[in-house]
């Protein structure tokens, strides 16, 4: 096993190598020029001149580029534009609340996709399971940002319960969290719910019935164990969506996270903050797919085998 | 009620109902297995032979199972009326069910000690270790090393699944064992020794048994009395020497057919040509009319009753009573 995470961390090294170069060569052929935003309209050709050789902007292609990964691999990621502080120093500001959204919004789901999913299977084509299934389409099909405006209408704006923005307490991660999380909880009740119905007509669920045990402790024990399996790859796909769901989500709840410093920097040219940005991201989503792999193992004794 | 009857399945009529077609599975089944005795029950595929042992256990999926009628008796109390909880004391511990594959059978993220334990702490007060002593213990009685108890389902070969349900079922002592095909799954050699370690732990325990089969041979090696289903009905019932030596229903020669003749002295023998008919559409009058090569006009009407042609030996035919047929 430990090998096993091992390997998967090494792998993550052309993965983020290719996540660099994609981004930075996005960054390239944008149109758009960081020293407009900082200087202004009025600047002289001498002042932008100046300012763009300090910046490293002007050699081609590969020279930049050469350049961004040997300061990367030094450890600097560069300097915000915009504060003049460190790319790193800015993330570590940042991350942190990305990170409580996100967790929120997955536990959030998680409970209510299948809390919600197994009780559709074991009332299959009863009211609530139709009613659980139609609710979990519109869940399905409505993006977040939309949801979460929705929500910030109802419950911020009409009822006043609920703060429309900042982040500085609980009552803050709730509505953004649960705006995010809606539409996983809706893929995850749908998973949760043909799972289950596939494990509830297996042989061994029979057996377990046939020797007296209870409905309950069948459902827990022996059907839920086994219909988590695929839950598990739900769940993980989910949160790579839930991290692109975040950056409109921050940036409609001014949420001081990743999402919104990128969306910021995207539209300021802010290249640095930009690309460490999708770094610590995709950082952050390979690291949760091998979470994801190793509770697989956890759950399953199949693939415990096989990774030994 | 009599006394000494173990289980008495009185009228039992089971239906699958779905939107557009009511399967009718099971129809107005009578059958009774004394204390220690083994039951044979032989049918095509189809038959309702897992549906009526599942009604036994009351494990049947609902929906679309229905019970529509009858009683089942166990040790003189209907087990239909009983309430849930009752029920479960029950399952497990005086009736214990293998069912007809191994591969499925066991849950695949237990271990198999996990899994005969769990059984065994249901049933009988005893610490988690006990439990799993015991379930060890019983690995060993079925002839497994106790120390693969830790191992998951995947690890063990199909015969060996088979020993640990088997050892799961006989884990709590129970007085009515229902083996559904639990060879049918196997190889050849495999199923003869799952058999004979069957054989063996039945005298051993003197568990009562049904032992649904599409094999004459396990009939004519265990069984003391047979049943033959066809369509949701038991056609003939009586002892195994009865049914094997005077066979009185055309149906019943007709599976006879199917295999060598070292069983049966007839020397004309038919085998059984058409399919078992479509369960939601069952003919009228005799339901093996469409197929049976004695077929009169009557068997297209009119329902055949349960003649006994020795005692204790019935057959649903009616040809059974003029004798005519078994040399027919
Ligand atoms: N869950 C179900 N829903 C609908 N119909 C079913 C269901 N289970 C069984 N049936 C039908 O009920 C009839 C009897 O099935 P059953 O499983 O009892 O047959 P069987 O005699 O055990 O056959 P086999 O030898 O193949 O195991 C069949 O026609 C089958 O199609
Ligand atoms: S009743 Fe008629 S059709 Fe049915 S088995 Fe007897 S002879 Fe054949
Ligand atoms: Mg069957």
């Amino acid at each position: 096993m430990l090998k096993y995470i091992v390997r998967r961390l090494l792998m993550l090294i052309p993965v983020l190598l290719g996540v660099i170069l994609v981004v930075f060569t996005l960054m390239y052929i944008t149109p758009g020029d960081p020293v407009d935003s900082l200087l202004g309209d009025n600047a002289t050709p001498e002042a932008r001149e100046a300012l763009r050789e300090e910046l490293g902007l002007n050699g081609g292609y590969f020279q930049r580029f050469y350049n961004y990964i040997t300061r990367l691999l030094r450890g600097d990621m560069g300097i915000c534009y915009a504060t003049n502080l460190n790319v790193a120093t800015r993330i570590a500001q940042t991350f942190p609340n990305t990170v409580k959204l996100a967790t929120f919004a997955v536990v959030f789901a998680v409970i209510l996709g299948l809390s919600f999913g197994v009780i559709s299977a074991i009332k299959q084509y009863s009211f609530l399971d139709n009613l659980v299934m139609s609710v979990s389409m519109i869940g399905v099909s409505m993006p977040s940002f939309w949801c979460g405006l929705l929500l910030m209408l109802l419950f911020c704006v009409q009822l006043n319960w609920l703060p429309a923005s900042g982040f500085d307490s609980f009552a803050c991660v709730i509505l953004p969290g649960v705006s995010l999380g809606l539409n996983s909880a809706a893929s995850i009740a749908r998973m949760t719910r043909s799972s289950m119905l596939e494990v509830i007509r297996q042989d061994y669920i029979s057996t377990a019935r046939a020797k007296g045990q209870s409905e309950f402790r069948v459902i827990m024990d022996h059907a839920l164990k086994n219909a988590l399996i695929p839950v598990i790859t739900t769940v993980g796909m989910q949160f790579g969506l839930l991290l692109g769901g975040a950056v409109l989500i921050e940036s409609i709840f001014s949420i001081p996270g990743v999402g919104k410093m990128m969306v910021d920097a995207i539209k300021a040219r802010n290249y640095p903050i930009v690309q460490g940005g999708v770094l610590v991201i995709a950082l952050a989503f390979c690291l949760v797919n091998l979470v994801v792999d190793i509770l697989y193992a956890y759950v399953d004794p199949r693939i415990r085998s096989q990774y030994k | 009620m009599n006394g000494d009857k173990l289980l008495e399945i009185k009228n039992l009529t089971v239906h699958y109902e779905s939107f557009d077609a009511t399967v009718h599975a099971v129809e107005n089944l009578n059958l009774s297995l004394r204390h220690g005795e083994t039951l044979g029950l032989v049918g095509e595929t189809g038959a309702g032979k897992t549906t009526t042992v599942k009604s036994v256990m009351r494990i049947l999926p609902d929906p679309p199972a229905k019970i529509v009628s009858g009683e089942i008796l166990f040790d003189g109390q209907d087990l239909l009326k009983l309430s849930v909880k009752e029920m479960r004391k029950i399952r497990g511990k005086q009736i214990s069910m293998i069912f007809q594959d191994p591969m499925t059978s066991l849950n695949p993220v237990m271990t198999v000690a996990e899994q005969i334990a769990e059984v065994i702490r249901l049933h009988e007060k005893c610490s988690k270790k006990d439990a799993h002593k015991k379930a060890c213990d019983m690995l060993e009685l079925v002839g497994i090393r106790p120390e693969r108890g830790s191992d998951y389902p995947h690890q063990f070969s199909g015969g060996m699944k088979q020993r640990v349900v088997i050892a799961m079922a006989l884990a709590c002592n129970p007085r009515f064992l229902i083996a559904d095909e639990p060879t049918t799954a196997l190889d050849v050699t495999i199923q003869a020794q799952v058999l004979e370690l069957m054989k063996r732990l039945k005298a051993q325990y003197q568990t009562a048994m049904i032992m649904i089969t599409h094999d004459l041979g396990i009939v004519a090696d265990i069984c003391d009395y047979v049943a033959i289903m066809y369509a949701g009905e038991v056609v003939e019932y009586g002892t195994r020497e009865h049914i094997f030596n005077h066979t009185g229903h055309p149906y019943t020669r007709g599976l006879f057919a199917c295999i060598p003749d070292i069983f049966t002295d007839q020397n004309e023998l038919e085998p059984i040509n058409g399919l078992t008919p479509d369960p939601t559409q069952l003919p009228e009058g005799c339901r093996f009319h469409p197929r049976c090569p004695h077929a009169t006009e009557r068997c297209a009407k009119e329902h055949p009753e349960n003649i006994e042609l020795a005692p204790g030996h019935f057959v649903a035919c009616h040809l059974a009573n003029k004798g005519g047929n078994e040399n027919a």
